[in-house]
């Protein structure tokens, strides 16, 4: 089955969703809203179909690899394949896009743009976003990184809120310059890999290979690194995040902090120290600091943030400090916690959005929290819901999150012992902050302009019910990440030549009998 | 000690958590459907697994000594690299003692509950975190690791946070709930951290393999994880400094205070310390830095008890004073880890008992908390009365009843290690008697001071049997344990035990202890049986007022904690607006100004656009003569 | 024959034709100065034609001559109809094209 082309596959059925829901009957809403869903679902059984035939302990680096030629002239390539990180960010997104479709099914209603227009924008994304994650060809992966801008902008700046254009034009303009660095990284390692081995390539296993000087090293990383730092978004280049979530529709949130920023912290494990291993090992210290900054900074932040959506956009961004964190430790256990976090973070963010989403809907658009107030007593299930994604973005031990977070925390500890420590100390601070938001719109006495507050519907519910199941399911039984992820992090260990710490008092065997306490 | 795998009955030891787990999910995810029946669900659960719980220990009893450590490994839970934890169950003398303790009381206080929250109308969510509180506290006991610990550890948390908040509508009990929750978060940073250092320090956060190696690694090491494990435990059982939280948790339903904040929960710090005995044994500063916190709290608790009007919070101040003692044995160490459970044991079920009765007058007094509102209720609530008044002799620690065994034994320990630390353990008892009989005193004696609208009577039969059954056990279970169980030889080999000799003679050491609780009741007599109690309460000293305020403790987290949070958190806020994001748009500012006046140029008259052209092409031409020149 | 003669009277056409353009009000004038430069150009690439023996030059000069009618076309085109609304071939009037 491995000659098949998946990936092609599942990155245009999204593509071809889209033309057909955009030459569908403009005033039929609810048929285009069910053909997107539909096309969404395809690609989610493809992916899960190819999950299914992936083999993690492959001695291959990228699977289901296919390679078609594009621009010989500059030796780029459309080269699409899969290793394990990139295989579960993948299924990350494919299941993202159907709950955000059911879960924002109203979303676009009353917008200035059409609504099938919007579901065709989020195909398209979806289109691009497994070709971001897949593309081996460094070239491919910028043209993905930057075309998938464009559906957000329109998403953002025809969709959103009273503030939208101002919100689009910030995220567009941020991320394109941080795109142009890392073009002209991209160029520069096309140029060094043309003198190293005479012929230029921007193939990426071709690249790892490469024994580049780490001087150059340390220059190309800081254009990838500022492009990955901006789309993360790490402190300080974050202050387009929490306009952006401020006034995009929550859906839109979901695939923009849920999906596309991953990629930034994707490109950092994949191309950043996988290609430029001295100048990674280099600037970690750097990148530590920023990342634990963020961490409490973000945290900091969201505990005096009223509008909901800005709050979770600052403790998103408190979150990928502590993402960020794990994969510049080089632990092994750290990078594996980075990326089941990401996932993890995917889910509790989509969570948190699409609920809110359905809080907003219910008070005429407004995710003010001093709009609400008692909803629990109101809406039950839907103030369940969001404890539960709630307590999923606080890293409730039962919960994935915990384990990724537990992990990068780890990881941290056994390389740096006092960032990992400082690090944990921001654990009180994301349960400060995600308590408060529960208490101010859930708890207390009902706020009189929520009397009277639907609980969820039927589609409602069904939105949420995944991503609360895959919050708990994985939480309490992860193998199915780690067999995938650890691999691929082992692979990644190697290439960048460090190993994990020693313990200090390692246990060769488990002894079969001990003192116990009878001493 | 053999790690034995799980074989026969014991093949079952999942179904302890699996089955309150799916009696919480059921009820959790059915809504409103299981009103009608969702309670009744909720107590088989309980009861079925503690009836698998008594199996259990009848099973055990029949293994010899060694044999008596039963491991169960489910899968492979967490792993890369060199780290690996399992979901895995362990199952010996220790957590045997703590299932029956948690899945017993827990049924009475389900079986309580039915009756308490007949009128609730969220009652099966009620009964639904009560499972879920009890299947977490089942797994934080049976973990054969310190990471599954850790779930079991939060998932209390959560169901604490869930039933302290449980009527929501009070913006008082969403406050508490909270609260608590977030104090116990740093102690949580305490766990994480230790257990970090375990796996960077022996490679694994397995109990035997940690143990195991124990001796090898460094004093310093093994301090630090000491020291951390004692923070963790500060926060889960309300300990100096990270105490403040239980007296606001009272906000919950009484059965919740019963269960949680005094029975099992509120434990599992003495657990965890009793648990990790091994690091305690070699790092003393650690041991001994938990005898201190101990010994504050000890006071602290006591002094809070003797000024609270509300009955809850008396009975609070009273638990966080009781765990104190039992932390004060854990941190003696091998002469005290025994009598640490044994009197964990003990309390369980009469603090169990005494919120149960305290429940009992409040339901029968229209939920009126305030104990100068109370008096003369002896009569009208006669068997809630009788299971209180073995509560009391039991807290306070009168013969036979079952906590003067226990404590005996740990002020008895307490002299073994010195005289300081006994002395302090013996004049702590003296004010509990004080408290403890001035609560009786207000609450059943004394002249009626009730409100007009109330009418005491007594509770229905399904509150009034788990009353009288942990009467029951307030007077016969210290016995039992002691000289029928063999409480000493039954856990001994799990956290080890051994005997100090003492400069006077055991009798002397009861005899002093016993004159100072009764002099401290009988102060608490006279001050509040035999003088009239005032409705309004009087202004006190300044201790009193201190008490009153909790000694301060939300005013200290406010001052050393609270406001600088918010202070960085309203400057954060400014530097990120002003200063990052305006450099962000600052930037964006300057490009739009050179390009609003750049764009001045374009006038719109042909003329000058030809005449740049010109005299651009004159430019180019002259560039190029001076070049070639 | 010196090319050189009929690069001064090409230099000379198209200054002249350049000052008219910059110091001309009247639209039908800037556009014959327009013509003027134009074929000052045509001249040159026939000279040099000449000059090298060869008919490229005399090509591009053709090229020129239809490119200035088809401007001629459009131009006054627009000249007629700026004329028309404004009552005037000024060419500083129209200047609504601008920031």
């Amino acid at each position: 089955m491995n000659t098949y082309p998946w990936l092609t596959t599942m990155a245009l059925l999204p593509l071809v969703g889209s033309v057909i829901v955009v030459l569908l009957p403009k005033h039929n809403t609810k048929l285009a809203k069910s053909v997107a869903l539909a096309f969404s679902l395809a690609t989610l059984l493809t992916v899960i179909a190819m999950a299914l035939n992936f083999e993690p302990d492959s001695q291959e680096v990228f699977q289901f690899a296919e390679s078609y030629t594009w621009i010989p002239a500059f030796g780029i390539n459309f080269s699409l394949g899969v290793d394990g990180i990139a295989l579960v960010l993948i299924a990350l997104a494919a299941t993202l896009v159907p709950v955000v479709i059911l879960g924002g099914w109203n979303e676009a209603l009353g917008s200035q743009g059409s609504v099938k227009g919007y579901f065709a924008l989020i195909l398209v994304l979806e289109s691009l976003m497994i070709g971001v994650f897949a593309a081996t060809d460094v070239f491919l992966f910028y043209v993905f990184f930057e075309a998938m801008l464009i559906p957000v902008y329109f998403m953002i700046g025809r969709y959103g809120g009273p503030q939208r254009s101002y919100a689009a034009v910030k995220f567009l303009i941020y991320s394109l310059v941080g795109g142009l660095f890392m073009l002209a990284a991209v160029i520069g390692l096309y140029v060094v890999s043309a003198q190293i081995t005479g012929t230029g390539t921007f193939d990426f296993t071709t690249l790892v290979g490469l024994d580049i000087d780490p001087d150059i090293q340390k220059l190309l990383f800081l254009g990838f690194f500022f492009a990955f730092a901006i789309k993360a978004p790490l402190w300080p280049f974050h202050t387009w995040l929490p306009d952006a979530a401020g006034q995009a529709q929550p859906g839109t949130s979901v695939l923009l902090i849920g999906v596309l920023d991953k990629v930034g912290t994707f490109g950092m494990i994949r191309y950043c120290l996988e290609i430029f291993p001295a100048a990674s090992t280099f600037y970690a210290p750097v990148v530590i600091a920023i990342a634990v900054i963020g961490i409490f900074y973000g945290g900091f932040l969201a505990l005096k943030q009223t509008d909901m959506r800005r709050l979770f956009a600052y403790s998103s961004m408190s979150h990928f400090g502590i993402i960020t964190l794990g994969i510049f430790v080089f632990t092994s256990i750290g990078q594996s916690g980075s990326v089941i976090y990401m996932v993890a973070h995917g889910l509790s963010t989509a969570g948190l959005f699409i609920a809110a989403g359905y809080l907003m809907a219910r008070r005429g658009g407004s995710a003010q929290l001093s709009s609400f107030g008692g909803v629990n007593k109101v809406a039950p299930v839907l103030a369940g819901f969001f404890l539960i994604a709630a307590l999923s973005s606080l890293a409730l031990p039962g919960m994935v999150s915990f384990i990724g977070e537990f992990m990068v925390l780890l990881g941290a500890f056994q390389q740096y012992m006092w960032v990992g420590a400082i690090a944990t100390v921001g654990i009180v601070l994301t349960a400060a902050y995600v308590l408060r938001v529960y208490q101010k719109s859930m708890t207390g006495p009902l706020n009189p302009e929520c009397e009277g507050m639907k609980d969820l519907n039927g589609r409602e519910i069904t939105a949420l019910v995944p991503i609360a199941a895959l919050i708990l399911v994985l939480g309490v039984f992860p193998a199915p990440l780690l067999n995938v992820i650890n691999p691929a992090v082992d692979r990644l260990m190697t290439t960048v030549g460090v190993t994990d710490p020693e313990v200090t008092y390692p246990i060769l065997s488990v002894p079969a009998s001990n003192e116990g306490g009878s001493e | 000690m053999t790690v034995m795998p799980a074989e026969g009955l014991f093949s079952l030891m999942w179904l302890l958590i699996a089955l309150p787990l799916a009696g919480a999910a059921i009820l959790l995810f059915t809504g409103r459907r299981s009103n009608a029946w969702g309670p009744y669900l909720g107590v088989f659960t309980v009861c079925a697994s503690a009836v698998l719980g008594v199996l259990l220990l009848i099973q055990m009893m029949g293994l010899p000594t060694e044999e008596r450590t039963i491991t169960q490994v489910a899968y492979q839970w967490v792993f890369i690299g060199n780290f690996s934890v399992d979901l895995a169950f362990q199952l010996d003398q220790l957590s045997m003692v703590f299932i029956l303790l948690i899945t017993i009381v827990g049924s009475l206080i389900h079986i309580y509950s039915l009756g308490y929250m007949a009128h609730d109308p969220d009652k099966r969510k009620f009964f639904g975190y009560l499972n879920l509180f009890v299947a977490a506290m089942l797994l934080l006991v049976m973990a054969n690791n310190y990471l599954l610990l850790y779930v079991g550890w939060e998932g209390v948390g959560v169901a604490s946070y869930l039933l302290i908040g449980f009527w929501q509508y009070k913006r008082s009990a969403a406050t508490a709930a909270k609260k608590a929750f977030i104090i116990n978060r740093v102690g949580d940073v305490g766990l994480s951290l230790a257990i970090m250092l375990m796996f960077v320090t022996f490679g694994s956060v397995t109990f035997s393999d940690v143990f195991g190696s124990a001796t090898q690694a460094s004093e310093g090491t093994l301090t630090a994880i000491g020291l951390l494990l004692l923070l963790a435990a500060a926060g889960k059982s309300a300990q100096f400094p990270l105490q403040a939280w239980l007296l606001d948790a009272m906000e919950g339903p009484t059965p919740v205070s019963a269960l949680i904040h005094a029975a099992t929960m509120v434990t599992a710090g003495v657990y965890l310390i009793a648990r990790s005995n091994v690091i305690y044994n070699n790092a003393e500063i650690a041991a001994m830095a938990v005898i201190i916190v101990a010994l504050i709290t000890i006071f602290m608790g006591a002094i809070i008890g003797s000024a609270k009007d509300d009955i809850k919070k008396a009975l609070a101040g009273s638990t966080m004073s009781q765990i104190g003692y039992m932390m004060l044995a854990v941190g003696l160490g091998p002469i005290g880890y025994v009598f640490a459970i044994f009197h964990l044991l003990t309390h369980g079920v009469f603090k169990a008992g005494l919120f149960l009765g305290a429940g009992s007058v409040m339901h029968g007094m229209n939920d009126n908390v305030n104990m100068r509102r109370y008096g003369a209720l002896r009569s009208v609530m006669v068997i809630t009365f009788i299971t209180f008044m073995a509560g009391y002799l039991a807290i306070i620690g009168i013969p036979p009843f079952s906590g003067f065994w226990s404590k005996d034994e740990i002020i008895h320990a307490a002299f073994e290690r010195g005289w300081f630390i006994g002395g302090a353990a013996v004049l702590a008892a003296g004010i509990t008697g004080f408290y403890m009989t001035r609560m009786v005193a207000m609450t059943f004696f004394g002249k009626k001071r009730w409100e007009t609208d109330a009418h005491p009577h007594e509770s229905p039969a399904v509150m009034t049997i788990p009353l009288i059954i942990l009467g029951l056990g307030s007077t016969f279970l210290g016995m039992a344990l002691l000289f029928w169980g063999d409480i000493e030889g039954w856990l001994e080999p799990v956290v080890g035990y051994e005997s100090e000799p003492t400069p006077l003679p055991t009798s002397a050491y009861i005899g002093i202890t016993l004159a100072f609780v009764i002099a401290g009741s009988i102060i608490g007599w006279i001050t509040y049986a035999r003088r009239e109690v005032p409705i309004e309460a009087p202004q006190g000293n300044w201790l009193t007022r201190a008490a009153r305020k909790d000694l301060y403790g939300d005013a200290v987290n406010y001052a050393l904690v609270v406001a600088p949070t918010n202070y960085a958190a309203r400057a954060l806020v400014w530097f990120d607006s002003r200063i990052v994001d305006g450099c962000v748009n600052g930037s964006a500012a300057i490009v739009g100004g050179l390009s609003g006046r750049m764009r001045r140029t374009q006038s719109g008259f042909i003329r000058s656009y030809a005449l740049s052209m010109v005299g651009g092409a004159v430019l180019v031409l002259l560039a190029l003569v001076l070049v070639r020149i | 024959m010196d090319p050189i003669y009929y690069i001064y009277l090409a230099t000379l056409l198209f200054s002249i034709g350049a000052i008219g353009v910059l110091v001309r009000r009247n639209a039908i004038i800037v556009f014959m100065s327009v013509e003027l430069m134009l074929n000052a150009a045509n001249l040159v690439f026939v000279a040099f034609a000449r000059m090298n023996g060869n008919l490229d030059g005399q090509t591009v000069a053709f090229f020129v001559m239809v490119v200035a009618a088809a401007e001629v076309v459009v131009g006054l085109a627009i000249i007629v109809q700026v004329f028309r609304t404004r009552q005037s071939a000024s060419i500083d009037e129209p200047n609504l094209l601008k920031y």
